[in-house]
């Protein structure tokens, strides 16, 4: 690949309680893929992006984003966290979370102010929820607060997005307007990183693709690598999925 | 005020925890300086109660131990420890004793004016630090792992609200007591909860109740001979939580009953409208007239529902005939579309 690269990982190791649930995770992911991570449940697929971001601390390995410390880069890096990790009874608006995003650039102390709600404003509109941006967040459906999440990493306007499981449990038609919002980002030069579960639609959504199973399997081109045989090296049955054209 | 972050990050408990802490640290700067100057036993208490928030931290992270564990834990053993020196104190051949007790249960009328003003200084700084860190505080609480990744330092937000929020909890103690200030902390926030879904909103109604539970505890206590202050003010507080949790608007037990009749009352006209509807449709003309007993077969037909019918202008009644008015055909087939739009 002559392409630069988005992501490297170098030897990357993490535990819980002396259980490691990553192993010595190499990694390289150029510029401009939208990929997807695969893998059983257990296998470290959170885990990876989150050590890749520094919200867990890996026993050892390193992370460069673009060549340098993931901390020089930080304001490159969007993360959507998995929609249940935070409690949507929390009292703020749709509006209000999207603006979180801004906060980053921020910094300490400042308010956003009315540039930052115009970003937001457009972040909404992009993933379709305008009409909804004063609702309280625990009125929203789970496609909804989705696409809240999603908007609030689109204000980030960064570089690399991570995305802890965005199809979770939502309908259809959401994740239809997720992956579109995706493939946008991608083809505006992004590189889009995605923590998936649905085998079924790799092919369809992703051009790029790591296996993962506390070691990596397999990285690389959807087309030269997602194949049964990595696919049974990563879920240790003989799994088979049919590849569409 | 700031019990509404101890809610929202739902580590109520916490504020129990720390006000029992607290107590050790009362007793052992009482028998260091043996003094009883209020600001000195206060700082001994902020320092235990600082001690014994970060153990129960501690614990957390590096034990396998759930965290309701670690602070009933942590809650028992710095009061009994507390509660050992002070009798250990009492025992002493010392004048100065007596009157440790009051940070068990509070005495507001113990206050002298040096302690008003310390409070409303802490209050003030308080306030500052609030209105300062209020975007950090914010996405702290609703999401810590993103506010990690933006860039910002948690450790260091987390240190801050837990101070102040021990801070408030040292002050209180010598109103309330150390068994009755984690109601105070909390009361008034899961009070405000109930009437808004705005952080700040919700901040300041809680920093409004807190403060007239106060006032109004103190007053009732004052007016009456043998009533101590803590107690009537903590039961002045959870009136508040009572009423909210009854009469808010939008999340409170009366409302939603009574909007849960109310619905159910209009899915009743709902059905029957249309199942006119469905009757009438067969017939080139929508209103012509069909005998009340046809509608006999169906469940959710009755007197007064034809009534509110005929009242909406719906339907009109012509002895035993009824007939559906346009307006009413138009509602009824608009009936399903609008059912969709409204399910959320």
């Amino acid at each position: 690949m002559s392409k630069k690269i988005a992501v490297k990982v170098d030897d990357l190791t993490v535990a819980y309680n002396y259980k490691p649930v990553l192993w010595d995770i190499d990694l390289e992911i150029p510029e401009g893929v939208l990929m997807a991570i695969v893998g059983p449940n257990g296998a470290g697929k959170s885990t990876l992006i989150k050590s890749i971001l520094g919200i867990l601390n890996p026993i050892a390995g390193s992370v460069e984003i673009f060549g340098k410390t993931y901390k020089k880069q930080r304001h490159l890096v969007a993360y959507v966290p998995q929609k249940g990790s935070v409690d949507w009874d929390f009292p703020t608006t749709a509006l209000d979370v999207v603006l979180m995003g801004t906060y980053g650039n921020l910094g300490w102390i400042k308010r956003p102010g009315q540039k930052e709600k115009k970003a937001a404003l457009e972040a909404l509109e992009k993933v379709g929820m305008l009409p909804f941006k004063n609702r309280q967040i625990s009125q929203l459906s789970g496609g909804q607060q989705q696409r809240i999440f999603l908007a609030r990493a689109l204000v980030q306007n960064a570089s690399i997005y991570f995305m802890d499981e965005p199809f979770q449990g939502v309908d259809a038609t959401t994740e239809i307007a997720i992956i579109n919002i995706l493939k946008e980002l991608r083809k505006a030069g992004k590189t889009v990183i995605v923590v998936h579960h649905d085998l079924q639609t790799v092919p369809e959504y992703f051009d790029w693709v790591t296996f993962l199973n506390v070691k990596k399997i397999a990285t690389g081109p959807v087309k030269d690598i997602f194949n049964d045989d990595n696919l049974t090296k990563t879920y240790g049955i003989n799994y088979k999925v049919s590849i569409q054209e | 005020m700031l019990g509404s972050f101890a809610v929202l990050r739902k580590q109520s408990l916490l504020g129990d925890a720390i006000s029992h802490a607290a107590l050790p640290g009362i007793a052992i700067a009482f028998l260091i300086t043996g003094t009883k100057d209020s600001n000195i036993l206060l700082l001994g208490a902020l320092i235990s109660g600082l001690i014994g928030t970060f153990w129960i931290r501690g614990i957390i992270t590096k034990t396998h131990l759930k965290s309701d564990t670690a602070l009933g834990l942590i809650l028992s053993l710095f009061f009994g420890f507390g509660m050992l020196l002070l009798t250990f104190i009492q025992k002493q051949p010392n004048a100065n004793q007596a009157g440790l007790d009051k940070y068990l249960f509070g005495q507001a009328a113990t206050l002298v004016e040096s302690d008003v003003w310390m409070m409303a200084i802490v209050t003030g700084a308080c306030l500052f630090v609030l209105l300062l860190f209020w975007k950090e505080f914010k996405i702290l609480l609703f999401d810590a792992d993103y506010t990690k990744t933006l860039g910002f330092n948690t450790k260091f937000i987390d240190v801050l609200i837990t101070t102040f929020i021990v801070l408030a909890i040292v002050l209180g103690l010598q109103t309330v007591g150390v068994v009755l200030m984690s109601a105070m902390l909390l009361a008034p926030a899961a009070a405000a909860r109930q009437w808004t879904n705005s952080l700040s909103v919700m901040v300041l109604l809680a920093a409004l109740f807190g403060a007239f539970s106060g006032v109004f505890g103190t007053a009732i206590s004052a007016s009456q001979n043998n009533l101590s202050t803590g107690p009537v003010i903590v039961i002045i507080a959870g009136v508040f939580v009572l009423i909210s949790f009854i009469f808010s608007p939008s999340r409170g037990l009366l409302f939603k009953q009574i909007r849960f009749i109310k619905n159910r009352r209009d899915l009743e006209l709902k059905k029957t409208l249309a199942f006119m509807f469905h009757i009438a449709e067969t017939h080139e003309n929508i209103s012509h007239p069909h005998t009340i007993k046809i509608l006999n077969n169906f469940q959710g037909f009755t007197k007064g529902t034809l009534q509110k019918l005929v009242k909406k202008n719906y339907v009109r009644l012509d002895g035993t005939m009824w007939s559906l008015t346009e307006e009413g055909f138009k509602t009824a087939s608009n009936l399903f579309n609008q059912q969709t739009d409204n399910n959320e």
